[in-house]
């Protein structure tokens, strides 16, 4: 998922190396796609390729990610998208994209394999899986709201939350319905000229951050508090 | 096999709905998967889920296991290239375009906007496979332990997911 709060990385120059094979860029998102565990892809994105290979600095990094969290499609696999174009253009987009989804996705084909080879036989499996789905909610709705306490920073961001829970789930719309009708009444609450875009709704829950490398820029609360309006 | 444009058709439709993260499509993919083609039962699919939680890169790449699960390898990759073609060649094309709207007053509009919208999103797909996973006080607990040990330590999930399967193996078989 999105979790920005990688390690960041330390500004130093980025933009005169020259660009990487397309079969690098290929290597680079396959060993990403292959040792990211424990979700957070995007911090493993940064700490890859604005830290070790320098291929994109923090602050172009930042920037795509909001165009991806505007956008229909993973945040990982978007990042691929546009920093392999970035890169390369369409063929390194492509290899980017392929890289990182080719590990899990062949381990998701074993494991539906063995999924169903198992799953009939032991009662034992069948507990396992119910223990790590349970585990699977608690770890998806933290990331929810590490992420919502960053994105959500004044009291309508709240409505328009409950509005969207409230047509997905009581009035049982699409979702497609509801990010329609709700994306537009937010876009508009927030148009040009309309309501601000910057508050501080849960500024005291955020963590004043741990681990924050001794380099860079100090004041960076406010750089990386902004959500997906953060760029703007 | 006949299943595979509907498996396109599902997963190019659902890909469109993850904006803010995969778990958007979630209240979704179960109605189309598990209510109206009947390819996985509402369990099987939350397994698959959890299972995919734990293999790296994008965090849905438990759409892979359907596909296999309802055609082979062949729906495998089939539902894979319908659930990241689309999405993929929209974000090429409006990344492009999106660099050079740069000045554009809507455009921070339309990204502030749709902040709020995908968390709410996010949510409502928890609430969605909170439904089938949390079947009684055990697995509610399990599931606010882990959410707990997030929030305050942002440690890596995987071990703590590791220990729920062993906790799970012992407690619910």
């Amino acid at each position: 998922m999105s979790d920005v709060s990688a390690p960041a990385c330390e500004p130093e120059g980025t933009a005169s190396l020259p660009p990487p094979s397309v079969l690098g860029i290929f290597l680079v998102f396959l060993s990403i796609g292959a040792t990211s565990f424990g979700g957070g892809v995007v911090a493993y994105l940064r700490s890859s390729l604005v830290g070790r290979q320098r291929w994109v600095d923090d602050e172009t990094f930042l920037e795509l990610l909001s165009i991806c969290q505007s956008l229909p499609g993973l945040n990982a696999s978007n990042m691929a998208i546009l920093v392999g174009d970035r890169l390369r253009g369409t063929a390194g987009a492509a290899a980017a994209l392929v890289g990182i989804c080719l590990p899990g996705g062949l381990m998701m084909v074993v494991a539906a394999i063995a999924y169903g080879a198992t799953h009939s036989r032991g009662n034992v499996v069948d507990g396992m899986l119910h223990g790590v789905s349970a585990a699977a909610v608690g770890m998806v709705l933290a990331v929810s709201v590490q992420l919502g306490l960053k994105t959500l920073t004044r009291y309508a961001d709240l409505v328009f939350v409950a509005l969207t829970i409230i047509g997905v789930e009581v009035l049982k719309q699409s979702v497609l319905v509801v990010l329609a009708v709700v994306g537009a009444m937010a876009i508009f609450w927030y148009r040009p000229g309309g309501a601000p875009h910057k508050g501080d709704l849960f500024a005291g829950l955020l963590p004043a951050k741990a681990p924050r490398p001794p380099q860079g820029p100090q004041s960076s609360d406010d750089g990386k508090g902004g959500g997906p309006g953060g760029a703007a | 096999m006949n299943q595979l444009l509907p498996l396109i058709a599902v997963f190019s439709y659902l890909s469109l709905l993850t904006v803010g993260g995969g778990m958007a499509a979630f209240p979704e993919l179960k109605y189309l998967t598990v209510d109206v083609h009947h390819w996985v039962t509402f369990s099987q699919l939350i397994h698959l889920y959890s299972i995919g939680q734990m293999a790296p890169g994008p965090n849905m790449m438990m759409i892979a296991a359907v596909g296999q699960w309802v055609a082979g390898p062949l729906g495998a990759l089939v539902v894979t290239l319908a659930f990241f073609l689309p999405t993929g060649l929209l974000t090429l094309l409006v990344g492009r375009l999106w660099v050079r709207l740069a000045d554009w007053p809507w455009r921070a509009s339309i990204q502030r906007g749709l902040g709020p919208v995908s968390i709410g999103l996010l949510l409502a797909g928890v609430i969605s496979i909170g439904k089938g996973a949390i079947t009684g006080w055990e697995t509610f607990a399990l599931s606010a332990a882990v959410f707990g040990v997030l929030i305050v330590t942002r440690t890596n999930p995987l071990p703590l997911i590791a220990l729920a399967a062993v906790v799970g193996a012992y407690a619910f078989r």
